[in-house]
């Protein structure tokens, strides 16, 4: 039955949205979440930038800051383990990224915040969602590239 | 004074889906599915979680005209296709074995289920978009 369900077109781009949250870990190209979308990778970037108002491969690197973020301030994990377990690879790009968007290096981000569970039992998927900031331009995103 | 929540409103795409995702897949009761044809055959249709008869979940279409002009029902249309509407909460007693199952039904998975400060929780959506959360509090 589901699958002769009528599905709004959008609803597509939402899986491949869903799957950047659930897998940000992983190395995810913008191939990967153009399948996930059932669209070809041009085709899928422009309908994801005009469904959720920016490219893919922005969406999915101002997860992983937030998810490094959130790390910094409930871990004491180092900032080069951070990286890598938020599927970033150079710590140098990871720092100046998270530089440019928290406006402080991780290292300081972390002294200047208490975790906030400590305050509000808040579901980790809101924190998640209104924790991301919005990018400012990444060197990263020159390349076109999802990770 | 306010003395009780007893129905909850979702916006579905389809609700003849959604009526067989939310019993067939996640396993709530049916409540009510009544069509007024009077109303332009408005149909209220409602679900529930099994031994929690005093909260409804009702399972609405998006109406056009004359309630909403179309552009209006396709924008919201468009918005719980994003992911835009509200989410439902529920609980479990066995997170991992209600992911297990229902995953098999064919429930599509935002999240696994993942240790939180909380307890344990995993995410999942209807074809329509809505979110749900499942949580084994601690």
């Amino acid at each position: 039955m589901a699958s002769a369900t009528p599905v709004h077109p959008v609803r597509h781009l939402l899986r491949a949205k869903d799957l950047v949250d659930a897998r940000y870990r992983e190395a995810l190209d913008v191939a990967t979440l153009a399948r996930a979308a059932h669209l070809s990778p041009a085709h899928f970037s422009r309908e994801f930038r005009q469904a959720f108002g920016e490219p893919p491969h922005q969406y999915l690197l101002t997860r992983r800051l937030e998810r490094a973020a959130a790390l910094l301030r409930s871990t004491d994990r180092s900032v080069a383990d951070i990286c890598l377990l938020v599927g970033l690879h150079s710590v140098g790009s990871f720092t100046t990224s998270f530089g440019k968007t928290y406006g402080m290096t991780p290292t300081a981000y972390r002294a200047a915040h208490a975790p906030a569970i400590a305050r509000a039992r808040v579901p980790t998927c809101v924190l998640q969602a209104y924790a991301r900031q919005p990018s400012s331009t990444f060197g990263e995103d020159t390349r076109g590239q999802a990770s | 004074m306010l003395k009780q929540l007893t129905h909850t409103q979702v916006w579905v795409h389809d609700q003849d889906e959604a009526l067989a995702f939310y019993t067939e897949k996640l396993g709530l009761e049916l409540r009510e599915d009544v069509t007024v044809p009077e109303m332009g055959n408005f149909r209220w249709l409602s679900v529930g979680v099994p031994g929690q008869p005093d909260v409804s979940i009702t399972l609405m279409a998006v109406p056009g005209p004359p309630v909403f002009d179309e552009d209006t029902r396709a924008q919201i249309q468009a918005l719980l296709a994003k992911g835009a509407s509200g989410g439902l909460f529920f609980s479990t007693d066995d997170v991992r074995g209600s992911y297990e199952e229902l995953k098999e039904r064919g429930v599509e998975f935002t999240q696994e289920p993942t240790e939180q400060p909380y307890g344990v929780d995993a995410g999942f959506r209807d074809a329509s978009g809505n979110h749900f959360r499942l949580a084994q509090t601690s």
